[in-house]
C-alpha cells in the first residue's frame, strides 16, 4: 500500500464515522425530549454530514478515478466502510446517544487537534475546520451527561447503563493497522492520543458520578471493515434511492 | 408554574449581530440551567450566522412597565420637545452641526 | 379607564394599524382566537417535521440531506418562535402540547397525508411550503405583534424552501421516466390537499369575518388560494408536470386559472381525524413527548441542586 492509496483509506475511515453518525443522529429528528434538543441535534447531525463530505471529497481526489463524494457515500457495501463502531450502534435512549457522543467527541477533539498539526496540508486544514465543530459537540455532550448524571435517579441509572454497554466499543477508536502504519510521520499514532482522551472522559465522569466499568471485553474490527450487525441495516436504508435507480441522477 | 406539566423555564434570548450595535431581543427558549439556555439560543436563533454574542435571561426576571401606567410614563416627555436637536434654530450657512 | 374605554382603544389601534403587544389590554375573545391561531400554526410546523424526516435517513445524496434536514430543523425552528409567540399570550408550551394530544388543538390537515416516494419530498417543498408561504407573507401584517414579528422571521427564513422542492421536482422532471413517474404521481397526490390548505371557501369559513375585522386575517381564504393557483400552474407546466385537474382552465378577462371543485368532504374527514396519517402523527408526538419526560424531569431535578450548592457557596 502506497501513501496515497493509505490516505484515501484514511480519508475514508474519517469519512465514515462523520456519515454513519449523522445517520444515527438524523434518527431523532421529530424525536427529541424537547423542541430546543431536537434543533440542537440536528445540527449535530449536520455538521456531521459536512465533514464526511469534505472527507469524500478530498477520499474522490486522492483516488483519481473521478468518483463523486455521493459515490463514496452511498456505494460500497458493508464490508467497505472503516467507520468506528460505536458510531453504528443504535441510539437508545437519549442519555445514550448522549453518552455515545461523548465519548466520540471526545476521541474527535485530540484526533483533530492532532491531524492539525499535519504536513499533509489538505488533512490538516479539513481538521482545523472539523475541530471547531466538534469542541461544540463535546461541550454539547458533556454538559447533558454531567445533567443527566446528577439528575434523578433514573436518569443517573440510563448513564450509568450506558457507558456500561459502550465501553466495549471504546478501545475499537484507538485501533492501528496497515493505513495508519503506512502513514507515519502524516498522522498521528492513535495509541498517543489514549491517555489524552482517557483524562477528558474521566473528568466529565467523575464530574457526573458515572462509573467507568472494569473488566469489559472490547471488541474491534470498524476500521478493518469488520462491523456489528446494525451497519447493514443503516446502510441498506441509507442507500435505498442510489440501489434502487442506479441510472438517476438526484 | 411551568415545571408542573414538566415543561423546563422560558429565556429570552438576545442577539448581537454585529460588534457596535446592541444586543437585541429575537425571541424565547426552553431550558432548565444557564448553559442549556445558551446553547439552545445558538441552536435556534443563530442557525443562519446571524450572531457574535447571546444573552439569554430568565423570562421571570425581566420587570417591565404595565400597560396601565403608560400616561405617567411616558406622557410627560411629549412636551419636552427641546430634548430634540430639531427644536433648534440653526443660522443657514453652518455645517455639520 | 373602564371596559368600555379599554375595547374604544383597541379598536383604535386596529383601526389605525397599530400592533397589539402583550401586555395590552385585549378583548378576551381576540386573546383566545389569537392562541388558537398560533398554537395551531406552531403544532403544524412541527407535525409538519414527521413526513419530511420519514425521508431524511433515505435522501439520496449528501447535499439532498444536508439541505432536508436544515428544512426540517427550520419547521422545528419555526415551531417554536410560533411557541414563543403564543406564550406571550398567558398560556404555557406544555398547555398547548396537552390540547395537542387531547385532540382540542388542530394542526394543519395537509400533514395527515403520506410522504411516499422521494419526489413527495420535492412536492411537499414546492406545493405545501409555496401554500404556506403565500398565507405566511400575508400573515406579516397581522394585528398581533409578536406574532407578526414571528412571521417576518419566518418568512425570511422559509423563502429556500419552496426553491428546494422545485428543484427536486425539475431533476425528477429532467430525470428517468421512473423518476418523472414519480414526480407526477406526487404531483396527483399533493395538488388538492396544497389548494385545502386555505381553509373553506369565504362563505362557510367560521373565524373569517371576525378576523378580519380584528386584522389578525388580512387576506381571505379564496383570495389567498387562487395567488397560490396563479403562481403554481406555470410552475407546473414549465416543467412538464400535469395538473390534476380537468376542469383547469385560464380566463382571459380576469387573467386567472379557474379550478374544478374542492372536496371539502374530504377536507372535513381529514380535519376531524380521518386522514391516513391522523393517528400514526399523534401517536408518534406523544411517544416522543413522554419518552422525553425523564429528560426533562433530570435537567430540572440538576438545575434545583446546581441552585441550591450555589446557595451553599454564598453562605458559606
Amino acid at each position: 500500500m502506497d501513501t496515497k492509496e493509505a490516505l484515501y483509506n484514511y480519508c475514508l475511515r474519517l469519512g465514515d464515522n462523520n456519515l454513519v453518525l449523522g445517520q444515527r443522529l438524523a434518527e431523532w429528528c421529530s424525536n427529541g425530549p424537547i423542541l430546543e434538543e431536537d434543533l440542537a441535534m440536528t445540527n449535530l447531525s449536520l455538521d456531521h454530514f459536512g465533514q464526511a463530505e469534505f472527507m469524500y471529497e478530498y477520499a474522490a481526489e486522492l483516488e483519481g478515478k473521478g468518483r463523486t463524494c455521493d459515490d463514496i457515500a452511498f456505494k460500497r457495501n458493508e464490508r467497505e466502510y472503516f467507520n468506528a463502531l460505536i458510531t453504528e450502534q443504535p441510539n437508545g435512549d437519549f442519555a445514550f446517544t448522549m453518552m455515545k457522543h461523548l465519548l466520540f467527541s471526545a476521541f474527535a477533539q485530540h484526533l483533530y487537534e492532532s491531524l492539525s498539526l499535519s504536513n499533509d496540508k489538505r488533512l490538516a486544514e479539513l481538521s482545523v475546520r472539523a475541530l471547531k465543530e466538534i469542541k461544540y459537540h463535546f461541550r454539547h455532550s458533556s454538559e447533558w451527561i454531567v445533567r443527566l448524571g446528577k439528575g434523578t435517579q433514573e436518569s443517573a441509572m440510563r448513564t450509568q447503563y450506558a457507558l456500561n454497554e459502550l465501553w466495549m466499543f471504546t478501545a475499537d477508536l484507538f485501533e492501528i493497522n496497515k493505513i495508519d502504519e503506512t502513514l507515519i510521520g502524516i498522522i498521528v499514532d492513535s495509541n498517543e492520543l489514549f491517555p489524552a482522551w482517557k483524562k477528558t472522559i474521566e473528568t466529565v465522569l467523575n464530574t457526573a458520578n458515572i462509573k467507568i466499568p472494569e473488566k469489559v471485553h472490547m471488541l474491534k474490527g470498524g476500521y478493518n471493515g469488520k462491523h456489528t450487525e446494525h451497519l447493514g441495516h443503516l446502510l441498506c436504508e441509507m442507500q435505498y434511492l442510489q440501489r434502487a435507480y442506479p441510472n438517476a441522477k438526484w | 408554574m411551568q415545571q408542573q406539566n414538566n415543561q423546563l423555564p422560558l429565556w429570552e434570548v438576545f442577539i448581537q449581530s454585529k460588534s457596535g450595535i446592541p444586543h437585541k431581543h429575537v425571541g424565547s427558549i426552553h431550558a432548565s440551567d444557564k448553559k442549556m439556555a445558551l446553547q439552545n439560543a445558538r441552536d435556534i436563533y443563530t442557525r443562519r450566522g446571524e450572531g457574535r454574542s447571546i444573552w439569554v435571561v430568565l423570562s421571570e426576571n425581566i420587570v417591565s412597565s404595565a400597560p396601565g401606567e403608560e400616561a405617567e410614563f411616558f406622557d410627560p416627555t411629549d412636551d419636552k420637545v427641546y430634548r430634540h436637536p430639531t427644536f433648534y434654530r440653526v443660522p443657514d450657512g453652518v455645517k455639520h452641526m | 379607564m373602564t371596559e368600555e374605554d379599554k375595547l374604544k382603544r383597541f379598536n383604535i389601534c386596529i383601526e389605525q394599524d397599530e400592533k397589539i403587544e402583550p401586555k395590552d389590554w385585549m378583548p378576551e375573545q381576540y386573546r383566545k382566537t389569537m392562541i388558537r391561531q398560533i398554537s395551531q400554526h406552531a403544532h403544524s410546523e412541527v407535525i409538519g417535521m414527521q413526513p419530511e424526516g420519514n425521508w431524511v435517513l433515505r435522501a439520496p445524496t449528501l447535499r439532498a440531506k444536508k439541505i432536508l434536514l436544515a428544512k426540517i430543523q427550520d419547521e422545528g425552528g419555526h415551531g417554536l418562535y410560533l411557541y414563543s409567540a403564543a406564550e406571550t399570550l398567558g398560556i404555557d408550551r406544555g398547555e398547548m402540547i396537552k390540547q395537542l394530544h387531547e385532540g382540542k388543538a388542530k394542526y394543519s390537515s395537509i400533514f395527515n397525508y403520506p410522504a411516499l416516494t422521494w419526489a413527495d419530498i420535492g412536492a411537499i417543498g414546492w406545493l405545501v411550503d409555496g401554500a404556506a408561504i403565500v398565507n405566511q407573507v400575508s400573515l406579516q401584517r397581522t394585528s398581533y405583534g409578536p406574532y407578526a414579528r414571528g412571521m417576518v422571521r419566518i418568512c425570511k427564513e422559509e423563502s429556500f424552501h419552496q426553491r428546494q422542492g422545485y428543484e427536486i421536482m425539475v431533476t425528477m422532471m429532467n430525470g428517468i421516466s421512473e423518476q418523472k413517474k414519480m414526480a407526477q404521481d406526487a404531483m396527483d397526490r399533493w395538488w388538492w390537499p396544497a389548494l385545502m390548505m386555505f381553509g373553506p371557501p369565504d362563505g362557510e369559513s367560521v373565524h373569517t369575518k371576525q378576523s378580519m375585522q380584528w386584522k389578525i386575517k388580512r387576506e381571505s381564504n379564496d383570495v389567498l388560494r387562487q395567488r397560490f393557483i396563479d403562481k403554481t400552474v406555470d410552475q407546473a407546466h414549465f416543467i412538464g408536470l400535469e395538473v390534476p385537474d380537468k376542469d383547469l382552465k385560464f380566463n382571459e378577462a380576469t387573467g386567472h386559472w379557474e379550478t374544478g371543485t374542492i372536496n371539502w368532504k374530504e377536507f372535513h374527514e381529514v380535519i376531524n381525524g380521518n386522514g391516513p396519517c391522523n393517528h400514526q402523527r399523534m401517536k408518534h408526538h406523544i411517544k416522543a413527548h413522554n419518552d422525553g419526560k425523564w429528560v426533562r424531569d433530570a435537567a430540572l431535578a440538576f438545575a434545583e441542586t446546581e441552585k441550591n450548592d450555589q446557595k451553599q457557596l454564598i453562605t458559606n
